[in-house]
């Protein structure tokens, strides 16, 4: 007993050592740990994260593909959502956020507390989020428009998962969203469909449009949906600073939320040109509709719909690399 | 089972007795009276209806504060600095490193390499097809990311094969240890591999290392299983000759034990494979990056072109994988006939044993280098075919064509909603409404019927466990989508297993498309089910059916044809119809496979919840993609728990009463 004992410690003591061996001795640092599939063959290497959605996608597509052409780096690129993101960006893994919606609760803790994040200044875009019907709807019936006549439409909204009551479809879970406290709050005859990923919500939308079908979704601008399937906001309760504190008591509309970047502090201090790059970096809704445009719809490559925006675009990019035109 | 293997007394004892005399009635019976003495007592104490509010427990803030520890300290605490820290930095070190020789490698040489391997463990053809395939994944405009998944997959699947090799090799040495780990990996292979990837990635962060760790929980086990299967195996009659000779233990081991294993050793290898690639697409969510990220990339775009590209790769790299450690596995293959035949005969031949492995690195490296000299080390951007917009065209036209008014038979929304309101629904609030007790009683039965107490007390326990956590109603709603994927599966599955039992050609036919079936990433399809049938419990169903379809048809067709011959020729010559055949002897006899199907089934549909919370499953596998995206450890894991309850109780109730060797195969 008492060898077997000495012998499992020993390979133990062994496993522990060569462990430490490979990946050098003491503390390991797990705020410093890069993808393995950066700097590559020498290469610079830039890690993006990327959300779901395609605006998201279009900020980094256009961004990567100026590191890349013009300034001859790398660019790797991670989709993650926004929660494990911040999480991602304060150890590392990732170097950037650049569209971010707003997480007070991860900006107290990485960017004030830890001080392993930092602000990379606006994105240029206003975020919205909001409740729509299809603008063809809302012609028929331009009383669909205001939260309080929305009960007498619950019937034609009505689908097999609803039960009964009208259909709310909602998106992705990384979204933020109160509906089901509004739906509560505000005495609505509706039930919340969770479509569960921003993929199957817009596959849905399409399907209901070609068909001229009434629905009511939760939606947010900029978005290059809007394009193919014109929708009208539904006007609720007005936001208020604070309004939506309690987020079991809510009842009024969402923030427009200018949206910001976000860097990781060691590659905003050491990232050289790309961090100079990644701070500068800012455009406008009909910028990024542009690109998202060409990448969801046309489905150009991301890499082909940024190219085709900055051979367009030279005045706006030009700025961001610091050089006049 | 219990009905067959039931003396049949009934000419002796006719009438109420002999009822009582099967034990399928006396354990009915006692259930019956133990029922009617705790009921009224649950019943007074808690009141009826959904699961009691007095047991459940609630996890939200020690689970919260967990995190948030987690977080605050994992960059300064000892227990990450001197331990997670280096397993995670090795875990990087590692994947680095296999990348880096894979790029440096350049396709030619990759492709070399992997051809050279096949040839020499399986032979010319499955070496053309590697080679093939290989190819395919760079004119498919995916060659990097093929290589990342690849050199994660290399790192994963060597993990996974050395712990399960040790927890095997323990396993089959120790019956207690045996014992012990029995459960374990049991459970190892029931949990959703989503349920555990937010606790991997908040303890290891986003990426790599994460995804690593995560594959290997979820690959180790059919190695752990097969190795200790193989080792309790061995020939007793060759093990006490080996004894006889003096032989220390570990000589046996080594030189008798591990040998005679050597079919379930790579069995095991071959299963570990499989299991870790199908978690390399999982794994993308917490940003393993590769291959698994460009399929989840293009999801979010709606480009279900761009995903088949990025899938492919995934089944080609499944199928060659599947069929050379296969070949390695199955006796006389060309490998093993090849070193065999230069041991007996000495022919002497230039491409024989370890001089034929050596030469064919030689040429491999001859051909890297080669490729390396031509400046051709990353894959030409001319050489790139792009199947992204042909394949969005059809996707298109299948989804404008099918989803709605198609003469007669309606459109596929259509009968998706008529899925949900007559089918779903009613299955849904029928489980709902159902008193808790009377939930578990059912469990109960029905796992009894089938197996022993030991099996009924697990399930019911796994039950309870659902309502002290404290997610009742959204279970049961889970469960409710589970039994119609089930249905529907075991429906189809059956009816083209009988077809495939009974005609070669429909068989070969059919390998390949179950091949791509089970292994093209569920991610790929998410959005063609969406838009034939609408968000919601009915395209969950549908993902759902069509992971767990190939597994059944396999099994039962297996089964099927498994049947003795002898039976099916003397009820042939009794001039029985094929009708005939297949209901009174065919499918009787093939009662274990059956049942094997029907618990693949469950297990395999339980395993897609989670993609069904994609496309508006809601439920449990909401609830775990939620805690994931919003880093909400208290949902996503109370939900997770959940859902490995749902699959233990599942698994039991479905269990056959003999345990099957080789789960997951």
């Amino acid at each position: 007993m008492r060898t077997r004992v000495t012998r499992t410690t020993g390979v133990l003591a062994v496993g522990c050592s060569l462990l430490v061996l490979t990946t050098g001795c003491g503390a390991a640092d797990m705020t410093k740990q890069s993808s393995p599939f950066a700097n590559a063959q020498g290469a610079k290497t830039v890690t993006l994260s990327t959300q779901s959605w395609v605006g998201a996608q279009a900020n980094v597509a256009v961004a990567q593909y100026l590191l890349e052409h013009e300034l001859g780096y790398r660019v790797d690129t991670v989709q993650v959502d926004e929660v494990p993101a911040w999480d991602a960006l304060s150890q590392g893994r990732v170097d950037a956020i650049l569209e971010d919606w707003g997480h007070p609760e991860q900006e107290q803790r990485y960017v004030e507390d830890k001080k392993t994040i930092v602000d990379g200044g606006g994105l240029g875009v206003t975020g919205h989020i909001g409740w729509f019907v299809p603008t063809y709807f809302a012609k028929q019936h331009p009383d669909v428009t205001n939260w309080k006549n929305l009960n007498k439409y619950a019937d034609r909204l009505r689908t097999a998962e609803s039960g009964g009551k009208g259909q709310l479809l909602d998106g992705s879970p990384s979204y933020v969203t109160n509906d089901k406290a509004l739906v509560k709050n505000l005495d609505l005859d509706f039930q919340v469909v969770f479509a569960g990923s921003e993929a199957a919500q817009i596959t849905q939308m399409r399907q209901f449009a070609k068909e001229k079908k009434p629905f009511l979704t939760y939606w947010y601008s900029p978005q290059w949906l809007f394009e193919k399937v014109p929708m009208t906001e539904v006007k609720l309760p007005a936001y208020k600073e604070g309004c939506d504190a309690d987020p079991d008591a809510v009842a009024c509309a969402y923030p427009h939320t200018p949206l910001r970047k976000y860097l990781n502090a060691d590659f905003a201090k050491s990232g050289g040109g790309a961090a100079a790059f990644l701070k500068k970096f800012k455009w406008t809704t009909e910028d990024q509709n542009e690109v998202s445009l060409l990448i969801a719809d046309q489905k150009l490559s991301p890499e082909e719909a940024a190219k085709k925006w900055v051979r367009g675009h030279e005045r706006t990019w030009r700025t961001w690399l610091g050089q006049g035109v | 089972m219990a009905t067959a293997t039931a003396p049949a007394p009934r000419t002796a004892l006719p009438g109420f007795l002999g009822v009582l005399r099967r034990p399928a009635v006396g354990k009915l019976l006692l259930l019956a009276v133990a029922a009617a003495v705790l009921v009224p007592l649950a019943d007074s104490r808690w009141a009826s209806g959904s699961w009691p509010g007095a047991l459940t427990v609630d996890l939200t803030e020690p689970l919260g504060r967990a995190s948030t520890w987690i977080i605050d300290n994992r960059d300064s605490h000892p227990l990450f600095l001197y331990f997670f820290g280096h397993v995670s930095n090795a875990v990087v070190l590692a994947v680095r490193a296999v990348y880096l020789v894979l790029l440096a490698a350049g396709w030619a040489g990759v492709t070399a390499a992997a051809a050279l391997v096949a040839w020499r463990v399986a032979g010319v053809r499955l070496a053309l097809g590697t080679a093939a395939a290989v190819l395919t994944c760079g004119l498919l405009g995916m060659w990097v990311p093929t290589m990342q998944t690849l050199a994660l997959m290399v790192v994963a699947v060597l993990a996974s094969v050395a712990l399960g090799a040790l927890l095997g090799l323990a396993a089959g040495l120790s019956d207690r240890t045996y014992r012990a780990l029995r459960p374990v990996l049991d459970t190892m292979q029931v949990l959703p591999a989503f349920a555990y990837l937010l606790p991997v990635v908040l303890v290891f962060g986003i990426g790599v290392p994460a995804a690593v760790l995560a594959t290997v929980v979820y690959a180790a086990p059919p190695m752990a299983r097969l190795t200790a299967l193989g080792l309790r195996g061995a020939d007793a009659g060759v093990m006490e000759a080996v004894e006889s000779l003096g032989t220390t233990a570990r000589q046996r081991l080594f030189t008798a034990r591990l040998p005679l294993a050597r079919k379930e050793l790579l069995l095991g290898l071959n299963q570990t494979i499989m299991m870790a690639l199908s978690m390399a697409v999982i794994a993308s969510v917490i940003g393993a990056g590769g291959l698994g990220d460009r399929v989840y990339q293009a999801l979010a775009s709606v480009d279900v072109g761009a995903a088949l590209a990025a899938g492919i790769p995934i089944v080609l790299l499944a199928v060659v994988l599947d069929r050379v450690t296969g070949a390695a596995g199955s006796e006389g293959s060309a490998g093993s006939a090849a070193s065999a035949g230069e041991g007996s005969e000495g022919t002497g031949s230039l491409w024989t044993g370890r001089r034929g492995w050596a030469l064919a690195a030689v040429a491999a490296v001859a051909v890297a280098v080669a490729g390396r000299l031509a400046g051709r080390l990353d894959w030409p951007e001319t050489w790139i075919v792009d199947i992204a917009e042909p394949v969005n065209r059809a996707v298109d036209w299948m989804t404008a064509h099918l989803y709605s008014g198609v003469p007669y038979v309606g459109g596929t929304a259509d009968w998706a909603a008529h899925f949900t309101t007559g089918v779903l629904n009613p299955v849904r609030d029928g489980l709902q409404w159902l008193p808790w007790w009377a939930v578990l009683l059912t469990v109960a039965a029905l796992a009894w019927l089938i197996g022993t107490w030991r099996t009924a007390l697990t399930a019911v326990l796994a039950m309870a466990a659902i309502g002290v956590l404290g997610v009742w109603q959204p279970s049961l709603d889970t469960l409710s989508q589970v039994l119609a994927a089930v249905a529907v599966t075991l429906v189809l599955g059956f009816g083209t297993a009988v077809a495939a039992a009974r005609s070669e050609r429909c068989e070969r036919l059919l390998r390949p498309v179950l091949d791509v079936f089970q292994t093209m990433p569920q991610f790929v399809y998410l959005i063609p089910v969406v838009a034939l049938f609408g968000v919601g419990r009915a395209p969950a169903v549908a993902a759902a059916v069509v992971y767990a379809l190939p597994a059944v048809v396999r099994i039962t067709t297996q089964g099927l044809r498994n049947v003795d011959p002898a039976a099916m020729e003397s009820s042939r010559s009794m001039g029985a119809t094929g009708w005939q055949q297949l209901r009174q002897v065919q499918l009787p006899l093939a009662r274990p496979a059956l049942l094997l199907a029907v618990n693949q089934g469950v297990v395999l549909v339980l395993a897609v919840v989670i993609i069904g919370g994609l496309v508006g499953g809601g439920a449990l596998g909401y609830d775990v993609v939620f805690g994931l995206a919003q880093g909400d450890l208290a949902t996503g894991l109370v939900a997770g728990a959940a859902i490995v309850c749902l699959g233990l109780m599942l698994d039991r109730v479905t269990q056959p009463t003999r345990r099957r060797t080789k789960k997951g195969a």
